[in-house]
């Protein structure tokens, strides 16, 4: 990647949209981790598009397979997200997780709209979180802020040495 | 040491750049555990506090031994869906749903028939007198095993020999002559709602079940097998409610078929309709095919909404609060919607009165006591109102699920109300079979899912219609022994129950009931029967 110069500002600014992702992505895990009569089977059966995929992902074989994994994603990305590590995996994860909740109940017209708190046409805050997490993929930050820099300074002590 | 010279170096700064996520990652995992444990700790404290028992109606015995041989008498829509649910479906079904399944390959009604269990039945004899029908039931269940013999009259099927028991589904005026006679000849009888037609015969029908105690004798109220009728008297046991003083149940629909203008057959006529055995005790009449496929809409062989559909809603909640037969009912309704020649109202609003009624209270003793039983319905909508049960404490809405919404000006629950502990607006309990059995609290979302039936599973995980575990237990009283849920007492109920509204509705006046006679008030002169079925 090439180097962007970023002033203290930008980056700040960059790190701080990584850490709310990341908090808001562990939080979501946490709740429902500790909540045993969660499961993900009402959103999957009730998809709008690509129906015969979500209700194969709700099947009684897999849905609870599919939950442990949709807890463990969202807190994994969201320990990423926010202690800074592995960034960029956490990124493509969490875009990952992210346009499969859009993908089950996108925002287009014609299709029923599930409960939401506001309105939406094609865009709604999945996707602009998952817009957000192509930026932070661009920018990772990990040694502005995370504990990725420990070995970058590791690294960089070294090679001082 | 590398990295002892490294964190020598370390100042504040890099400190918080490096390891300032961990203290935000506890904050965030802390909130998380500590707010989902509190509103566990919460929703079990209400469940704990109201200690409701959730479970299905238990399960019938074993379908073993010989088969049993059943017959059937009328074969129109809902002999079809009887014969069905008692594993035999007709070839044009099977043509039918395989044709669905090609058009819509998420069709599972096909498979889930294929799935029911095997109730161990033979299909041994039909009765219909109109010849298309009776042939196809030849046509179709002469196979696999099963003989199926056609009777012409259902008193040659009873006396024969070769029938253990009968399922009825014939027009209304048929019900109790048929249950009688069969009662009488020691064949077991399934007969659907309402269980009869007018006031003397169910007298009569009662005598005969009673008479005959080793024949089981099952009135065909399928909602008694509703997974969440047990809990729902669980609730009203533990009091939940508190005093109930008003019920609603009601009726919608909005289309041809729910108004009973049912299909006439093309290859109906008087040589393959036996037309004098339709009548039967009716009024003579010209042959009419109107009137032989669309029979629910005349008094004279029908008993409209208050014997097709009130029945079902009355019986539902007597199974529930067992308040049995009301002191007093008035009706009201007309024809609104459907003015085709039809004599039965397609409006209809029931009040029974029961003034001695109490489910218990909260308040002090004498204070409460009465309750109206509400059933309203119109065939010129179908906005789906729900069944609510309405006490000082909280509101039960029933259906397949159970929601129980605390009252803002509860006795009871005054203290959990000012403590917050309750929100009159968010249910107290809900009980899904579906999900994860019950709940105190819900989300908007999950509510919202809920309510589409999404997550409706069935009975041992299998998709179950309830007609089929309703015969499935009056086979079971008969391999096994015991009493169907909906036998002749529940049915006596139902039917005089039905038969008031009838009245109330005809004579335009309140009709009362005499608990001590065990009779229906009449005015001096007055042939309630003949105003019943009259076709005035």
């Amino acid at each position: 990647m090439n180097t962007t110069i970023l002033n203290a500002t930008q980056r700040n600014t960059l790190v701080l949209l990584r850490v709310l992702i990341g908090w808001h992505f562990l939080y979501e895990g946490v709740i429902k981790a500790y909540n045993p009569s969660w499961t993900s089977r009402g959103y999957l059966l009730s998809a709008s598009i690509l129906k015969p995929f979500f209700a194969w992902l709700a099947s009684e074989s897999l849905v609870s397979t599919i939950d442990f994994l949709n807890i463990a994603g969202l807190i994994i990305v969201g320990i990423s997200l926010l202690i800074g590590i592995k960034v960029r995996w956490g990124c493509i994860a969490g875009i990952a997780l992210l346009a499969l909740y859009y993908l089950a109940h996108p925002p287009f017209p014609s299709l029923p709209q599930g409960p939401a708190e506001g309105s939406y046409w094609i865009v709604n805050k999945n996707l602009i979180e998952l817009a957000a997490l192509l930026v932070i993929y661009q920018f990772p930050l990990s040694s502005a802020f995370g504990l990725e820099s420990m070995f970058r300074k590791n690294k960089i002590s070294t090679a001082l040495k | 040491m590398a990295n002892d010279n490294q964190f020598n170096k370390w100042n504040r700064r890099d400190m918080l750049k490096t390891l300032g996520g961990i203290p935000l990652f506890g904050a965030v995992w802390y909130a998380g555990a500590s707010l989902t444990g509190a509103a566990k700790r919460e929703k079990e404290f209400l469940l704990e506090t109201l200690n409701i028992k959730a479970s299905p109606p238990p399960a019938s015995g074993p379908m073993s031994g010989k088969p049993l041989r059943v017959g059937i008498i009328g074969f129109g829509i809902r002999g079809e869906q009887l014969c069905r649910a008692l594993g035999f479906a007709t070839n044009d079904w099977y043509k039918e749903m395989q044709e669905a399944l090609i058009k819509n390959p998420k069709d599972t009604r096909l498979k889930d028939f294929k799935a029911q269990e095997n109730l161990n039945v033979q299909l041994a004899g039909i009765c219909d007198i109109f010849d298309v029908r009776a042939e196809d039931a030849l046509a179709s269940f002469n196979k696999d095993g099963n003989k199926i013999k056609r009777y012409r009259t259902h008193t040659e099927m009873f006396k024969s020999g070769e029938i253990d028991a009968v399922i009825i589904a014939t027009p209304d005026h048929w019900h109790a002559p048929m249950a009688i006679e069969a009662m009488n000849a020691g064949v077991h009888v399934y007969v659907e709602k309402p269980m009869t037609h007018h006031v003397a015969e169910t007298y009569a029908l009662r005598d005969a079940v009673q008479n005959n105690p080793k024949t089981v004798f099952a009135v065909g109220h399928q909602h008694r097998q509703t997974q969440s009728f047990l809990t729902a008297q669980d609730v009203i046991r533990k009091n939940i409610l508190g005093h109930v003083s008003l019920v609603t149940t009601n009726t919608n629909r909005n289309d041809d078929n729910g108004a009973w203008q049912y299909d006439i057959h093309e290859k109906a006529s008087p040589k393959t309709i036996d037309w004098d055995m339709f009548l039967g005790s009716a009024p003579r009449a010209d042959f009419n095919l109107e009137h032989f496929f669309r029979w629910r809409k005349w008094w004279a062989y029908g008993s409209g909404l208050s014997g097709d559909l009130l029945t079902h809603d009355y019986d539902r909640i007597n199974c529930i609060l067992k308040m049995g037969i009301p002191r007093s009912v008035t009706a009201s309704g007309g024809i609104y919607t459907h003015r085709d020649g039809r004599n039965v109202p397609d409006v209809l609003q029931v009040n029974m009165e029961f003034p001695d009624f109490t489910t218990g209270g909260s308040q002090e003793k004498g204070k409460e006591k009465g309750m109206t039983f509400v059933y309203s319905a119109t065939l010129g909508n179908q906005f789906d109102r729900g069944t609510v049960l309405m006490g000082h404490d909280a509101s039960m809405d029933l259906g397949n699920r159970i929601t129980v919404y605390a009252d803002p000006r509860s006795t009871k629950y005054a203290e959990l109300i000012k403590e917050e502990r309750i929100e009159p607006g968010v249910p107290i309990y809900q009980y899904d079979p579906a999900v994860s059995g019950t709940d105190a609290v819900t989300s908007a979302t999950a509510k919202y899912f809920a309510n589409k039936g999404l997550l409706w599973t069935y009975r041992d995980g299998k998709r179950v219609d309830s007609t089929f575990l309703h015969l499935r237990e009056w086979l079971s009283c008969i391999r096994n022994g015991g009493t169907p849920s909906c036998s002749i007492k529940e049915g006596f109920d139902e039917a005089i129950s039905a038969h008031m509204a009838g009245l109330s509705f005809k004579l335009g006046r309140r009709i009362d009931w005499d608990p001590t006679e065990q009779k229906i008030i009449a005015k001096p002169g007055e042939d309630l029967d003949a105003v019943l079925l009259s076709n005035a």
